[in-house]
């Protein structure tokens, strides 16, 4: 289970009415980076038949099978630190991470 | 941990994989710093949610002999009015100039330093400079304050360091203020992708260039500037046909208009500074109300305790600054005229700058093109929006395939002087960069050892009535029969218009080069007057090339006949060598001078007279091989 905030679901609403397509925002994990796992969040053009979908706020998140047990229970939410702004994962399953957070080992 | 954007399909990149790359619009008034987020171009404000950044840049020296402190932007801009001296504004005029280049500088309150006598290699030379409480300053440096600001800006925005940056330089920007432009950007810690010409940075925000192919024209009025561009976009590349514009015309002078009226209307004696500077920014706010409302009131009490109440209608502002929009409109018509074309040719209009936002202003662009134009980005922001895609292109954020280069092309021919003050043109004008194109040169005299290399810019068939960029000596050529050495000359243009000039002579593989880096600038109209002199002067230039070609080939002739003369004078009877020396002191009379029949003449008649010693020499050389040798031993 994906669930995203609805500050976040606003913004990925706003993202994709200005980009004029798309049918939701793709999350999922990739092996690479210094730490084992790499998050990947996408604009979704097709949903393939294997997705996962997760709806909350009005926003569909769709995760592939293979990624959802690294992140399974994760909250996607959108903040701003000072003049930055972007998503960012309360992620149950992280056991460490890199300094930045972008990639991740899972327990 | 850090903040994650959304990318577009399949385009996600590895962790730390992401470059952060920004796009810079440098303005003369404001400047901006945008970049690329969630595939949305945005520009980035300060902490107080500002986005603009006034070009400005404010030097003092702290009292009781303290350090130095440098103030940029809104700071700056409050130390105007106390400390104009001190306080630089539109230093983007200065960018790449010498005193000379420089319009109404006796108006300025600064303390120009004329600059160095001496020729130094950098970019600098040449370059005007201003004294300030805080030491001498170059524009360059001047303008790296500004782009320090913006890259701390964005290095707190993104949470990175950046990759690198695209700035933007008006289409008319010589090599001279695009070096120091970038220059500025590497005294700022900022890696240039490219620099990229502002109307096409404008294109490319309202995603023209993936759009139809056609012309486009992009009308620019900013606070004091105004600038009309016309493009071609043909195979996603955009071309600069013309360019024109008034570098003294913005809206700075609406505001002047209105100030004029509300003084006139209210029957105001003179006013003290302090008012003036209060009622024009009264006239401002009125200016900025008109664009969405019918009618601005205007009140204000002055210094001198008097109450101005009047109204400014639209209609009355639209009257009041006519004169003003038709400068514009009669610019664009002088580009269209240039570039060849009629307004109905024009696939698009791209509205730039914040006084674009004048409804009248809309109205009259619209008008003259017979098309509503593009205004539905933020006039401010659509060149640093443009700036950061380019940017977010060039650091490699994209998908695999999407490989494409946006290109511009040069504005003026690039050649090199030939013998006899000739311009041989390498790279033609409107070639698209970068480029490289090389030519094989000889040497002129026996026994040559070296060469002079200048280097020009323009369209002209003479030297002198091109502009010189740069000179290289290429030294230590073998001593070889005139013409017999193969001396390769190549230039090269990088991305961001900079020219590199090489010269390699192909059998001893000695080579010279030079960057160029021009001390001088030239300005759109100078750019323009050279392409119409170029026009104008086509057939007197055609003659006068031929002219010094026959001068060049009498002068190689002379030559000749010297050397063979001191080899081989016995071959000649006293009368023959009588009448040699005859023709050659004609030739030598005619030589100097604009008649082109007298000079073929002469040569003509030289040629004769040498024709039978030639004959002569020719038969000695074959005695001199053939003597002694057998039929055998001769290989043909």
């Amino acid at each position: 289970m994906i669930t995203i905030t609805e500050k976040a679901a606003r913004h990925v609403a706003n993202f994709l009415a200005k980009r004029g397509r798309g049918i939701g925002l793709r999350f999922g994990v990739r092996t690479s980076g210094c730490s084992g796992m790499a998050y990947k969040l996408e604009f979704v053009d097709a949903a393939n038949p294997e997705d996962h979908i997760f709806e909350s706020h009005g926003v569909r998140v769709l995760v592939d099978p293979k990624s959802l047990p690294y992140i399974d229970g994760t909250e996607l939410d959108f903040v701003r630190e000072g003049l930055n702004e972007g998503f960012k994962f309360n992620n149950p399953n992280i056991k460490d991470q890199c300094g930045c957070g972008e990639s991740f080992n899972v327990q | 941990m850090a903040l994650l954007q959304i990318s577009e399909p399949g385009e996600s990149t590895a962790p730390h994989q992401h470059r952060l790359a920004v796009g810079i619009d440098l303005g003369t008034t404001n400047s901006l710093v945008a970049t690329v987020r969630s595939g949305m171009a945005v520009v980035l404000s300060d902490e107080l949610g500002r986005p603009l950044l006034p070009s400005i840049v404010s030097y003092g020296r702290e009292s009781g002999g303290g350090g130095e402190f440098i103030e940029v932007g809104y700071e700056a801009q409050a130390k105007q009015s106390i400390d104009p001296k001190n306080t630089i504004v539109s230093v983007k005029r200065f960018m790449g100039r010498g005193l000379r280049d420089i319009a109404h500088i006796e108006t300025m309150p600064y303390d120009f330093v004329a600059p160095d006598g001496g020729v130094k290699a950098g970019a600098a030379e040449g370059m005007v400079k201003l004294r300030t409480a805080a030491g001498v300053k170059s524009p360059v440096e001047i303008s790296a304050e500004i782009l320090k600001v913006l890259h701390r800006r964005a290095e707190a925005a993104l949470g990175g360091s950046l990759s690198g940056a695209v700035i933007t330089v008006p289409a008319y920007f010589d090599d001279a203020q695009r070096n120091a432009t970038k220059d500025a950007a590497r005294l700022a810690g900022l890696n240039v992708l490219r620099l990229l010409n502002e109307p096409t940075a404008a294109a490319i925000a309202y995603g023209l260039d993936n759009g139809a192919e056609g012309l486009y024209a992009v009308y620019d009025l900013g606070g004091g500037t105004f600038d009309i561009s016309i493009l071609k976009l043909s195979r996603g590349i955009f071309e600069v046909l013309a360019t024109g514009g008034d570098s003294a015309l913005g809206g700075d002078d609406f505001d002047q208009r209105v100030f004029c009226w509300i003084i006139e209307k209210a029957g105001l004696a003179p006013l003290s500074a302090s008012d003036a500077r209060m009622l024009l920014t009264r006239a401002r706010e009125a200016k900025e109300y008109l664009t969405l409302h019918g009618e601005a009131p205007i009140t204000v009490r002055l210094g001198s305790g008097e109450y101005v109440d009047v109204k400014l209608s639209t209609a009355v502002f639209s009257e009041i600054t006519r004169t003003l929009v038709q400068k514009t409109l009669s610019a664009t018509k002088r580009a269209l005229r240039d570039a060849g074309l009629a307004a109905a040719d024009v696939k698009g209009v791209v509205m730039v700058g914040g006084s674009t936002r004048m409804p009248q202003i809309q109205h009259a662009v619209g008008e003259l093109f017979g098309q509503e134009p593009l205004n539905n980005l933020d006039p401010d922001k659509v060149v640093a929006l443009g700036a950061a895609i380019q940017a977010n292109l060039l650091a490699g954020n994209r998908a695999p395939g999407e490989d494409w280069l946006l290109l511009d092309v040069i504005p003026l021919s690039l050649g090199l002087e030939t013998m006899g003050g000739l311009t041989e043109k390498v790279i033609p004008r409107n070639s698209t960069i970068p480029i490289a194109r090389a030519q094989e040169f000889t040497t002129f005299k026996d026994g040559q050892t070296a060469m002079m290399i200048h280097v020009v810019q323009g369209e002209r068939e003479l030297v002198a009535d091109c502009r010189s960029l740069a000179r290289l000596e290429l030294r230590g050529i073998p001593p070889m029969a005139a013409g017999a050495a193969r001396i390769r000359v190549s230039f090269q243009v990088d991305a961001d218009g900079l020219l590199s000039v090489s010269a390699r002579e192909q059998t001893s593989g000695i080579e010279a080069r030079v960057e160029v880096k021009p001390s001088y600038g030239l300005g759109d109209d100078e750019i323009a007057g050279m392409l119409k002199d170029g026009y104008t002067h086509a057939a007197d230039d055609a003659y006068r090339r031929a002219l010094r070609e026959a001068q060049v080939e009498a002068q190689r002739l002379l030559e000749a006949t010297r050397s063979a003369l001191a080899e081989d004078a016995n071959l000649l009877s006293e009368s023959e060598r009588n009448h040699v020396d005859a023709s050659v002191a004609r030739l030598q009379g005619v030589l100097v001078g604009d008649d082109r029949h007298a000079l073929d003449q002469a040569m003509a008649q030289l040629g004769q007279a040498t024709a039978e010693f030639a004959a002569r020499r020719m038969n000695q050389s074959v005695r001199r091989v053939l003597s002694g040798k057998k039929v055998s031993e001769i290989q043909i």
